[in-house]
């Protein structure tokens, strides 16, 4: 039984045809990874599919409902998003940051518990900001903000993760701390998880379905072994690959 | 535990702020004379000084400060923008015009605070409904609009004030650099005032998540445009009925939250009732100089404001930064 569903999707952001008629959906312990070229509209399809903005036509189901029909609160119970960017106008401080993503959870009067601060704490904890708690969120460089806003994530434990770019300004040891952190998530706690990424390596290392968006409306969509091809990707990035054998599978590499 | 400290603390300021302002005037009335009047025990003059004019004014203040500081925290909010203030959607241009004319026209007290209270109300509407025009309700949309709003307004009032004859100009002048001696009657004030403030300190967390932005927010599970026009109207309420009170004093509103804010409030279900504390007691002790300092003249609350301000928020500034740099 699928989480997350579309049905004839079609989205467009001003002359760009994201997808055309996607029939797409994805399941408690998938790892999925959307690839394609700037713009094509991978950031826009996160979105859209957390219903942060409308789609042009085709269904979006949550559960089997409706994604326009739930309210946004039980939206933010299943569905979780890590933006690209973080925007603070205001300072706050770590543990307050990561508190927040207990909103949806919590009733309109209702105080952050015991229960919530373990929570928070723990999250700090799996992304290795324990000792930060009391930092304010401007003065953390770009990797912390970036695992600031994965312990958010899983603060808010919704069951489909919506991971845009999750290993930006991250360093080597910390992207694979962090892929290892959401592999465990996905194969304990039966998350699902929806990855857009440019790394087409660590993407087939930590992925298991690939949704390639070809920026004409035209998207492909499959297992590695049967979307991650020499035709498909250099179509899709418009450039030279050479395909290596890795420790991990396949490398590809540009010429 | 820290919450409660700082409430306390913002509490005992207020009470002697309130306590300062009753006890200083023209008249002197010390202490004994004070409890005298509290108790029902007072000769007759002080107690209609103290319970005619004295207490009606402070309350006046008080509620003005706390109206213009909520409204200001509520602006910062709505616009992400720490440099907002409580007009900066132009609902004291509204206001200011409003009252104006009342002035011009010789309208009495009544008449100057309804034409006020309608015209900030008007220019809220104003805003809101051109703003609103497109459908797409964004944040700078809506600040362009109330700035140019402003501005527009602006332009009435100094028409209003060179079509003005000399003797209606000073009390002119007062009303835009803000007087609390038209605030005879801060009830309604009050009244509005509780209401507002209880109103925004239930929507504290939903606050404090928007100042993350409106995808942040929408993405866990605030429906951000219901909450932007709530809080709108909101702050916009509060400002109209700060303006309507005592006229456009400046300063309060923006620097009261953000006093809060480098002092590390930044919670909104405390910072909102602390703005309000801190911004009441702040404008009792603005009046209470303004009409003692050079006494018996009386001097527009908003030079003293500012006089008072500045030098608080440079010094909490400089302080706040010293904080910020260890925290690095």
């Amino acid at each position: 039984m699928p989480l997350l569903e579309t049905s004839g999707l079609c989205i467009t952001i001003g002359n760009t045809r994201v997808c055309d008629a996607l029939d797409f959906s994805i399941a408690a312990g998938d790892r999925c990874c959307i690839l394609g070229r700037n713009g094509t509209g991978k950031t826009t399809l996160l979105h859209t599919l957390a219903g942060l903005r409308p789609a042009q036509a085709g269904d979006i189901k949550l559960h089997d409902q409706s994604l326009q029909q739930l309210p946004r609160r039980s939206i933010a119970r299943h569905i979780g998003l890590l933006f690209q960017d973080h925007n603070d106008a205001f300072p706050a401080n770590v543990i307050e940051t990561v508190l927040s993503g207990r909103h949806p959870w919590m009733g309109p009067l209702q105080w952050e518990s015991e229960q919530d601060v373990a929570m928070a704490r723990a999250a700090l904890r799996a992304v290795d900001l324990d000792d930060m708690e009391q930092r304010i969120v401007t003065t953390l460089s770009g990797g912390e903000r970036r695992r600031l806003g994965i312990a958010c994530l899983l603060t808010q434990d919704p069951q489909l993760q919506l991971l845009d770019e999750p290993t930006n300004h991250l360093d080597i040891h910390h992207q694979i701390s962090m892929l290892e952190l959401l592999q465990q998530q996905a194969r304990q706690d039966h998350k699902a998880q929806l990855f857009v990424m440019h790394d087409i390596n660590l993407a087939s290392r930590y992925c298991n379905r690939f949704l390639l968006l070809f920026g004409n409306g035209e998207t492909a969509q499959g297992s590695a072994s049967e979307v991650l091809t020499h035709p498909h990707l250099e179509r899709l990035y418009q450039h030279p690959l050479q395909a290596v054998a890795g420790p991990h599978g396949t490398l590809w590499l540009p010429e | 535990m820290r919450a409660l400290t700082l409430l306390a603390f913002l509490l005992i300021l207020t009470l002697v702020s309130l306590l300062i302002s009753l006890l200083s005037g023209s008249v002197a009335i010390g202490w004994q004379g004070l409890l005298a009047v509290l108790s029902g025990t007072g000769d007759g003059v002080a107690t209609q000084i103290i319970m005619e004019l004295r207490w009606p004014r402070a309350i006046a203040a008080f509620t003005t400060g706390a109206l213009l500081s909520v409204a200001g925290a509520l602006m910062q909010v709505l616009l992400r923008n720490p440099l907002a203030d409580p007009y900066v959607l132009g609902v004291s241009g509204g206001a200011a015009t409003g009252a104006l004319l009342a002035l011009l026209l010789g309208l009495g007290s009544l008449g100057l605070h309804s034409a006020a209270f309608g015209g900030a109300l008007f220019s809220m509407l104003l805003v809101f409904g051109l703003a609103h025009g497109s459908g797409n309700w964004t944040t700078s949309r809506l600040l362009l609009t109330g700035v140019v709003i402003a501005a527009g307004w602006g332009a009435v009032i100094g028409f209003l004030l060179a079509l003005s004859p000399d003797q209606a100009l000073r009390g002119m002048l007062f009303w835009l650099m803000g007087d609390l001696s038209y605030a005879s009657s801060p009830a309604a004030g009050l009244l509005v005032l509780t209401v507002g403030l209880l109103l925004a300190i239930a929507i504290g967390r939903s606050l404090n998540i928007f100042t993350q932005g409106e995808q942040t927010a929408a993405a866990l599970g605030i429906s951000v445009v219901p909450l932007r026009r709530f809080l709108y109207l909101l702050a916009s309420l509060l400002s109209a009925t700060a303006v309507t009170l005592a006229g456009s004093i400046g300063f309060v509103g923006l620097i009261v939250p953000h006093m809060l804010r480098l002092a590390g409030v930044r919670d909104h279900r405390l910072l909102l009732p602390a703005a309000a504390l801190l911004g009441g007691s702040l404008l009792i002790i603005a009046d209470t100089l303004a009409r003692t300092l050079l006494a018996p003249r009386q001097l527009p609350v908003g030079i003293l404001t500012a006089l008072v301000g500045v030098p608080l928020f440079l010094l909490l500034l400089h302080h706040g930064r010293n904080v910020h740099g260890e925290a690095r």
